[in-house]
């Protein structure tokens, strides 16, 4: 077995979370038909063996292809304009400049390599806003896997840029048209799938959600978010931060960016949850017009995990929303439920209005265009920068071009200080 | 064969006799036919109807879905029966309301999804939902999202108020695996017939007879579903060795077409008791072929 540089990390608890029995507390578990449990186990032992043990150098490898493919480390970049708007240190981990534009791929890539290792002969993913598809796509390609993508027709709609790059990458995007047509839908109907296919087809979940030992093993592949900001930010300013903020859907760019902050008791970390229109549920529709499920959810089981929910008071599970497709998700990872319950993660609801100034601010002040996901956090900066500490480190989880016909559709209805007159472009781009 | 080491040491498991003494009967004497409808599809009057054309139709053990919003265990005939009933106002409430009202002779099982089991109620967890099925007069459940490892809570509900826990046995369920679920199963054992979701299919997979060869030393009836459609199927299926079969998707599509067609409900339910016939009598032909045929001593 080939020496690991995990050393440091093996140490320390939060790390460990979850690696042995996938249990984060009372969440967690695997809660998947027994079709899926002989592919799960089969996962469990391929993670532990590989991504743990590094066994047949498979982290050398994903290490390597993370940087050579994947552009990796990513910056973390001091934001001048923030800094001096908010009276601190504002400091940015550029995960927008990851290859394909977000942060997905270090998961994808991960998982995509690791189904190559197990000698898995198809790749099948789901996806919300997209990013998790273009990356899924981008790395089959890359290592040449057959991949198919199922996708919630109406995030189809809101989202045709991402749906052409993972055609151009040669993935076939199935479209989802159950209920509302979101992620939801989208990781049932990609349980299906594997349910049929598992002897040959991995499936590469999007997010840390799902049955042990996925929620685990996106942590860990997205961990790297953190593993680099927190040495960059030592070296910039010397310190550690005293603040990590990232929105939170399913929550891979948030356990991402607090992986390697979790032990650290001086850092506060917000999870930023998109608030939707209102944090109203409206029980007769089943509709919860927000996707704060950290914030405003109840324990129940979805998925393979248990974990905190958008439900009806029967157990029904909401259609829930939110400006950004890929925050738009009813469900959370469940360590972050275990997190936010420990009080070690505080969750904070920051509604679409908010975003998008978010996403117009971040735009016009520091020549960066946001993914709405990653807006929610600059929403929150805005709202919140005054209870904050010295040093804060914001990720840009994504870029924004695949939201640039939404911003125009959003932005026209509403009244934002120093956007962009929209109307011109509300015939599309 | 993977599984042929393994089967030797189970033949001394402990025989499962069950909680619920009227699903043991209904398996004792002949095959068993188990039809499955989702409770509520369209609406619950029509769906009361429906029920009792299939306890009419020689259902021995009746399962009654009670719809959960993502049904990721089904495929799209389910999904489809599931929209229906919780856009025709299905709730938990309802569905023992509606198990309360039915008139049948079938014992009923619950097939519903562990997030509806484990939020009903004012505690947390599996107990209040489990004694209210009791109180309505439910023998048994399955719960397609529940493996062993989590079934503890739900498997001491089950015993403390007499029902039965239904476990799924996939086409790659085997070793370790296979014995943690027989550890935990009463009533019956679901065989799937094929790996994938639910639905009707046009053959049946060779896969069911390695799966029933794997439970031969398990003294618990196992009933076969997945795929199921005809009573050609049927005799196949229970001649190969199986105690019991299970049909849900056929039915629904009956359902399904009454919907698409507006036929009224009174035509709905006797095509559905007329599937039921067919599907009970197929069955009967491949108990009395295999009876023919078998050794003495093979009890089922």
């Amino acid at each position: 077995m080939t020496e690991t540089s995990t050393t440091e990390t093996t140490t320390r608890p939060g790390r460990e979370r979850g690696r042995e029995d996938g249990k984060f507390g009372r969440y967690g578990g695997q809660y998947v038909p027994e079709a899926l449990m002989p592919a799960i186990e089969e996962l469990t032992d391929a993670y532990r063996r590989y991504v743990l043990g590094n066994e047949d150098g498979f982290m050398d490898e994903f290490r390597e292809r993370l940087a050579d493919f994947g552009g990796r480390p990513t910056p973390l970049q001091r934001a001048g304009r923030l800094s001096e708007r908010y009276g601190r240190e504002v400091y940015l981990k550029r995960e927008d400049l990851l290859h394909g534009g977000a942060h997905k791929l270090n998961n994808a890539l991960g998982q995509v390599l690791l189904a190559k290792y197990m000698g898995k002969e198809r790749i099948i993913a789901e996806t919300g806003a997209g990013q998790h598809g273009t990356a899924t796509a981008m790395a089959a390609a890359h290592l040449d896997m057959p991949c198919t993508i199922y996708m919630g027709e109406r995030d189809i709609n809101r989202q045709r840029p991402n749906v052409f790059r993972m055609k151009l990458n040669g993935s076939d995007v199935k479209p989802v048209t159950a209920g509302r047509g979101t992620l939801k839908e989208a990781i049932s109907e990609t349980m299906r799938d594997w349910a049929a296919t598992v002897e040959d087809t991995h499936y590469v979940i999007g997010s840390v959600v799902g049955p042990h030992p996925f929620p685990v093993m996106v942590r860990d592949f997205q961990a790297v978010i953190s593993e680099e900001a927190r040495e960059q930010a030592i070296g910039k300013a010397g310190d550690l931060p005293t603040d990590v903020i990232a929105c939170a859907g399913g929550g891979s760019n948030t356990m991402g960016s607090f992986a390697a902050f979790v032990d650290d008791g001086s850092v506060a970390l917000h999870a930023v949850e998109a608030g939707g229109s209102t944090l109203e549920v409206d029980e007769a529709a089943g509709v919860a017009p927000n996707s704060a499920s950290l914030y405003a959810g109840e324990e129940g089981v979805l998925h393979g995990a248990r974990t905190k929910l958008l439900q009806d008071s029967h157990g029904q599970i909401m259609e829930s929303h939110s400006i950004s497709s890929g925050l738009d998700y009813a469900g959370v990872g469940p360590e972050l439920a275990y997190l936010v319950d420990e009080g070690r993660v505080t969750p904070v609801a920051v509604d679409d209005d908010a975003a998008l100034e978010g996403f117009h601010r971040l735009s016009r002040t520091e020549g960066i265009i946001p993914a709405l996901e990653t807006a929610h956090a600059f929403g929150f900066l805005e709202e919140h920068a005054d209870e904050l500490g010295d040093r804060v480190v914001v990720t840009v989880s994504g870029r924004g071009d695949k939201d640039l016909e939404s911003v125009i559709e959003e932005t026209d209805k509403r009244d934002i200080a120093g956007a962009p007159d929209m109307s011109m472009f509300t015939g599309g781009i | 064969m993977p599984g042929d080491e393994e089967r030797a040491t189970t033949d001394d498991a402990a025989p499962k006799t069950g909680n619920s003494a009227t699903i043991a009967a209904a398996f004792a004497d002949g095959p068993a036919y188990v039809p499955y409808l989702a409770v509520g599809d369209p609406d619950y009057e029509s769906s009361l109807a429906y029920v009792e054309a299939l306890d009419r139709g020689g259902a021995d053990v009746i399962e009654l879905g009670l719809p959960f919003s993502e049904p990721i265990a089904e495929g799209p005939t389910i999904q489809g029966a599931v929209v229906r009933a919780l856009e025709g106002g299905m709730t938990p409430d309802r569905f023992f309301a509606f198990v309360e009202e039915l008139d049948v002779d079938a014992p009923l099982v619950c097939m519903t999804y562990y997030n509806l089991i484990y939020q009903w109620g004012d505690s947390d967890g599996p107990r209040s939902f489990v004694e209210r099925a009791a109180e309505v007069g439910l023998q048994g459940l399955v719960v397609p999202d529940l493996p062993a490892e989590e079934a503890d809570p739900l498997r001491e509900a089950c015993d403390e108020f007499g029902l039965d826990l239904v476990f799924i046995v996939a086409p790659t369920t085997e070793g370790e695996r296979l014995e943690r679920i027989m550890e935990q199963v009463s009533g019956y054992v679901y065989v799937q017939a094929r790996l994938g979701t639910t639905g009707a299919k046009s053959d049946v997979s060779d896969r069911t007879t390695e799966s029933l060869d794997r439970l031969r030393g398990y003294d618990v009836p196992k009933a076969v579903g997945f795929g199921i459609s005809t009573g050609e199927h049927a005799e196949r299926i229970v001649a190969g060795g199986a105690d019991g079969i299970i049909v849900g998707s056929a039915l629904v599509d009956i359902v399904a077409d009454g919907v698409e067609n507006d036929r009224p409900t009174a035509a709905v339910a006797e095509r559905l008791e007329a599937l039921s016939r067919e599907l009970k009598a197929g069955a009967e032909r491949g108990f009395a072929a295999r009876t023919a045929d078998a050794a003495p001593g093979d009890a089922r």
